[in-house]
C-alpha cells in the first residue's frame, strides 16, 4: 500500500488539502478546496497503514461505492473518489455545525423537542431507504442538521446497498457496529432489513427522552445478545410523566421481531408528526418489563418465528405506503364517497402494510371570521372527524393503520398538497367534484392536486358520472 | 473502452441480433464472446458466421463445451443437448467447424480474463455455483476481472486481499463499480437460453476505465426463435423453455 500522500498544502486530483479537522479510528477528515467548486468540502482518508483495523479498508470501500450514488438533502453530496491504487479518498460536502453527539450533555431533552428531532431523522431515513440503502450505524454521531433543518445522515462505512455487493457480509465473524444501537437481528447476521435502522432510531429516541440507553453500553457479545430476548425497561418506569403515545412509539421501534416494528421510516415519521393520532396499545401502558418467565420463554424458544425470506428493500417499502384519501364529508355526494371507498378498498387489499390517512378540509372564509361552532352550536372540527371515521368503518382497518385529519384552510387544494408533502404520502385518492357549475366557479381541487402533487394521484368518479357522454357541456375535473 | 460481453448464444439468432443492436446503441467499442455459440438453437450457421465477422474486426472469442462437442464426440452431454449437437454438426461447413475448433480456451489481456466456464481448470467445464467455486477461479488468476458464462444465471463475486468473498445477484441496468484492490468474477447470464426465470436475453457492458459493470437484459422475438427450433425437429422442450427462461 503506498504511503499516504496527504498533508496540508498537498494537491490530489485538483483538490488542495487544508487542515485536518478530525482524526477518528477508521479515517481522518481534511478540509479541501477545488477550483470551480464553491461549497465547503471535506476529504475523508481511510487509515490503511500497518497495524490499523482491517475493517477500515472494507468500510471505506463501501463508502466509496455508496456515496457517489446517493442524492438529496439528507445525505452529504459526493464530489469525487480516489481508489486504493494511489490514494483512497472521498470528497464530500462539509455540512456546517456539529453532530447530535454534542447534545448528549443536555439529555434528557424535552419530549416535544426530541419528537421533532427524531421525526426529522426518520424522514431522512425514509429517503435513504428509498435509495435502496440501509444505514446500519444510526447513532448521535452519524446525524447532523442542515441550516434548512433537514437531517443529514453521514458515515456509510457499515451500510448495505441492495444493488451492490455487500463487502461486509462475510468480512467479519462478529457483527460490526455500535453496540448500544445495534438491532437484535444484526447479531444473527441479517444485513438486508431496513427495519434494523428503525430499531437504532428507537434506541436513540429512548436515550434522548430518558437519558438512559435501553440496552446499556455493554460491548461484549454476551451483553449484546441479551436484547434478543430481554425487553428494555419501559420509559414510564424511568420517568413518571412519560407520555403514553411516546412510549408506544419507542417500544414499537424496539420490538425484537422486525415485523412488529413500524414497516417503514415514513410511517414512523408520520406517527411522530401526529402524536395525538398514535394508536395506544398495551405497549403504552407498560410500567414494568415482561416477567422473567416470558423473557426466558423467548430466550429458549428462539427460531420459533418462521425463517425470513431474503428481503428486498425496495419491495418492502413499496408494500408499506402511506395513502391519503381526500373526502368531502359535508358536501360530497354519497355516491362519490362510496366510489372513493371502493377504490380505497381495492388499493388497500393489495397492500397489507399500507396505512391510510382520511383527510377533510374545513374551508375557511376569506373574509368573515370563522367560528368553531356552527349554527346549531356543535363543533365543526369534531363533527368532521366523526364523519371521516364513519366513512372508514367499512374498511375494517386496524386502528394502527388508520388516522383521520381535518385541515383548516382557505385553499383546499393547497392544504391537501402540503399535507401530502409534509407526511411523505405515497398515493393520494381524491374524488372529482361533480357539480360542474361549482367547479367552474371554484376551480377543480382534484385537477390541481393531480397536477401538482409529487406522488401518485388517483382521481375517482362515481360510475354514473363516468358513463355520462362527453360533449354535453360538462367540463370534467 | 466500453466492452460488450456475450455468453451462451446457443444458435439463437433473434436473441443475439437484439443484444448486438442494443450494445451498439449503447456505445460498445469492443465485443467479447465467451463461447457456446451453438447447441440448442436453430440458427448455428448465422451465429457462427456473425462471430467470425466480429472476430475478423477485432472481437475476442473463447471456446465453450458445445463448440468443442461439434468437433469431438468425447464430450458428455444430456440427451437433448446431444441431439441438438448432432443436428448442428450437419449444418456447419468446414470453415465454420474449423473456426470453433481453433477457438482458445481462455484469453487474458492486461487486467481481464475471458473464459467460458471458470479459470482454475477451463477444460473441465466446472460450473460456478457458489462463492467456493468462485474463489477457486479467482485464486487461479491475477486478473482484476474474470468474465465467464456457462451456468446461464448472472452472478457477481468478489474476493478481498484476505480471500473474503462476496456474492451478488446483479440487478438489471444498475452500474456496479468493480473496486480495485479486490478481484472480481462476473458470471454472465445467457444470450440464447436464459435460465434465471427471466426469458429476456442477457449480456454485460463493462467500462475498462471506470471499472463499472452493467448487467443488461434485452427482450427479443422469442416466438420466432422457438418456432425455428420446432420447425427443425429439435426437442420441443428446447423451444418451450425459452419463454419460461429456465
Amino acid at each position: 500500500m503506498p504511503k499516504p500522500l496527504v498533508s496540508s498544502g498537498a494537491v490530489i486530483d485538483g483538490y488542495t488539502i487544508g487542515e485536518c479537522v478530525h482524526a477518528g479510528g477508521m479515517a481522518t477528515l481534511w478540509t479541501v478546496t477545488h477550483p470551480g467548486i464553491d461549497v465547503p468540502l471535506l476529504m475523508k482518508i481511510p487509515r490503511v497503514s500497518e497495524g490499523e483495523d482491517p475493517a477500515a479498508i472494507v468500510s471505506f470501500e463501501m463508502e466509496m461505492m455508496i456515496l457517489p450514488r446517493l442524492a438529496g438533502p439528507h445525505v452529504p453530496t459526493c464530489f469525487g473518489t480516489g481508489d486504493f491504487a494511489r490514494q483512497a479518498y472521498v470528497v464530500i460536502e462539509r455540512i456546517a455545525g456539529t453532530t447530535l453527539y454534542k447534545r448528549l450533555p443536555d439529555l434528557p431533552l424535552p419530549y416535544d423537542e426530541a419528537r421533532q428531532l427524531v421525526a426529522r431523522v426518520a424522514t431522512a431515513l425514509a429517503d435513504l431507504h428509498r435509495q435502496n440503502v440501509i444505514h446500519h450505524d444510526i447513532k448521535p454521531s452519524s446525524i447532523m442538521f442542515r441550516e434548512s433543518r433537514e437531517a443529514v445522515l453521514i458515515d456509510y462505512g457499515l451500510s448495505h446497498h441492495d444493488h451492490l455487493p455487500d463487502l461486509l457480509q462475510e468480512e467479519f465473524r462478529l457483527p460490526y457496529g455500535t453496540a448500544p444501537y445495534m438491532a437484535p437481528e444484526r447479531l444473527l447476521g441479517v444485513r438486508d432489513d431496513p427495519r434494523s435502522d428503525l430499531f437504532s432510531l428507537g434506541v436513540l429516541l429512548y436515550f434522548f427522552t430518558t437519558g438512559e440507553r435501553p440496552f446499556g453500553e455493554g460491548e461484549t457479545l454476551r451483553a449484546m445478545r441479551r436484547r434478543l430476548w430481554r425487553d428494555p425497561h419501559p420509559p414510564r418506569a424511568l420517568r413518571a410523566d412519560y407520555p403514553p403515545w411516546l412510549q408506544e412509539v419507542v417500544l414499537r421501534c424496539l420490538e425484537i421481531e422486525p415485523v412488529w416494528r413500524y414497516p417503514t421510516a415514513s410511517q414512523l415519521a408520520f406517527d411522530l408528526a401526529h402524536p395525538d393520532k398514535v394508536k395506544l396499545t398495551t405497549r403504552s401502558e407498560r410500567l414494568k418489563r415482561d416477567p422473567l418467565s416470558v423473557a426466558w420463554r423467548r430466550r429458549f424458544n428462539q427460531g420459533v418465528m418462521a425463517p425470513r425470506a431474503k428481503s428486498d428493500v425496495a419491495a418492502q417499502i413499496a408494500s408499506s405506503p402511506i395513502l391519503a384519501v381526500a373526502l368531502d364529508t359535508a358536501e360530497g355526494a354519497p355516491e362519490l364517497n362510496e366510489a372513493l371507498r371502493i377504490t380505497t378498498e381495492r388499493i388497500l387489499a393489495t397492500l397489507p402494510s399500507a396505512r391510510l390517512a382520511c383527510v377533510n378540509v374545513l374551508k375557511l372564509n376569506r373574509i368573515a371570521i370563522d367560528r368553531t361552532l356552527d349554527e346549531q352550536g356543535s363543533n365543526k372540527h369534531i363533527d368532521r372527524m366523526v364523519a371521516l371515521r364513519h366513512w372508514a368503518t367499512p374498511l375494517k382497518l386496524d386502528e394502527s393503520r388508520l388516522s383521520v385529519h381535518v385541515l383548516e384552510a382557505v385553499d383546499p387544494a393547497a392544504a391537501l398538497l402540503e399535507f401530502a408533502e409534509m407526511n411523505s404520502v405515497d398515493h393520494v385518492i381524491i374524488g372529482a367534484r361533480q357539480n360542474s357549475f361549482r367547479r367552474t366557479w371554484l376551480g377543480s381541487v382534484s385537477a390541481k392536486v393531480a397536477a401538482e402533487a409529487s406522488c401518485t394521484v388517483t382521481v375517482v368518479r362515481p360510475p354514473r358520472m363516468a358513463a355520462a357522454k362527453p360533449g354535453t357541456g360538462v367540463v370534467w375535473g | 473502452m466500453l466492452l460488450a460481453v456475450f455468453s451462451d448464444i446457443h444458435g439463437n439468432r433473434q436473441a443475439f441480433e437484439a443484444c448486438l443492436k442494443v450494445a451498439r446503441a449503447r456505445g460498445a467499442e469492443r465485443f467479447i464472446l465467451l463461447g457456446d455459440f451453438v447447441g440448442y438453437g436453430a440458427d448455428p450457421e448465422w451465429v457462427v458466421d456473425t462471430a467470425m465477422d466480429l472476430v475478423a474486426q477485432g472481437a475476442v472469442a473463447v471456446r465453450g463445451n458445445h463448440d468443442q462437442a461439434v468437433n469431438s464426440s468425447a464430450e458428455t452431454m444430456n440427451a437433448e443437448a446431444q441431439i441438438a449437437i448432432e443436428w448442428t454438426r450437419g449444418r456447419l461447413d468446414a470453415a465454420q467447424r474449423r473456426f470453433l475448433a481453433d477457438l482458445p480456451m481462455l484469453v487474458e489481456d492486461s487486467d481481464h480474463l475471458f473464459v467460458h466456464s471458470e479459470a482454475s481448470s477451463p477444460q473441465r467445464w466446472h460450473y460456478v455455483r457458489s462463492t467456493v467455486d468462485a474463489a477457486k477461479s479467482l485464486i487461479a488468476t491475477p486478473a482484476h476481472v474474470t468474465f465467464c458464462g456457462h451456468i446461464h444465471r448472472p452472478a457477481l463475486y468478489s474476493m478481498s486481499v484476505t480471500a473474503k468473498m462476496t456474492s451478488l445477484v446483479p440487478k438489471t441496468d444498475v452500474s456496479v463499480p468493480l473496486l480495485r484492490g479486490r478481484q472480481w468474477l462476473a458470471v454472465l447470464g445467457a444470450v440464447g437460453q436464459p435460465r434465471d426465470g427471466d426469458p429476456s436475453a442477457a449480456f454485460v457492458l463493462f467500462d475498462t476505465v471506470s471499472c463499472q459493470i452493467i448487467y443488461c437484459r434485452v427482450p427479443y422475438d422469442i416466438e420466432t426463435a422457438a418456432s425455428r427450433i420446432r420447425e427443425n425437429g429439435l426437442p420441443p422442450w428446447l423451444a418451450d423453455r425459452l419463454s419460461q427462461g429456465r
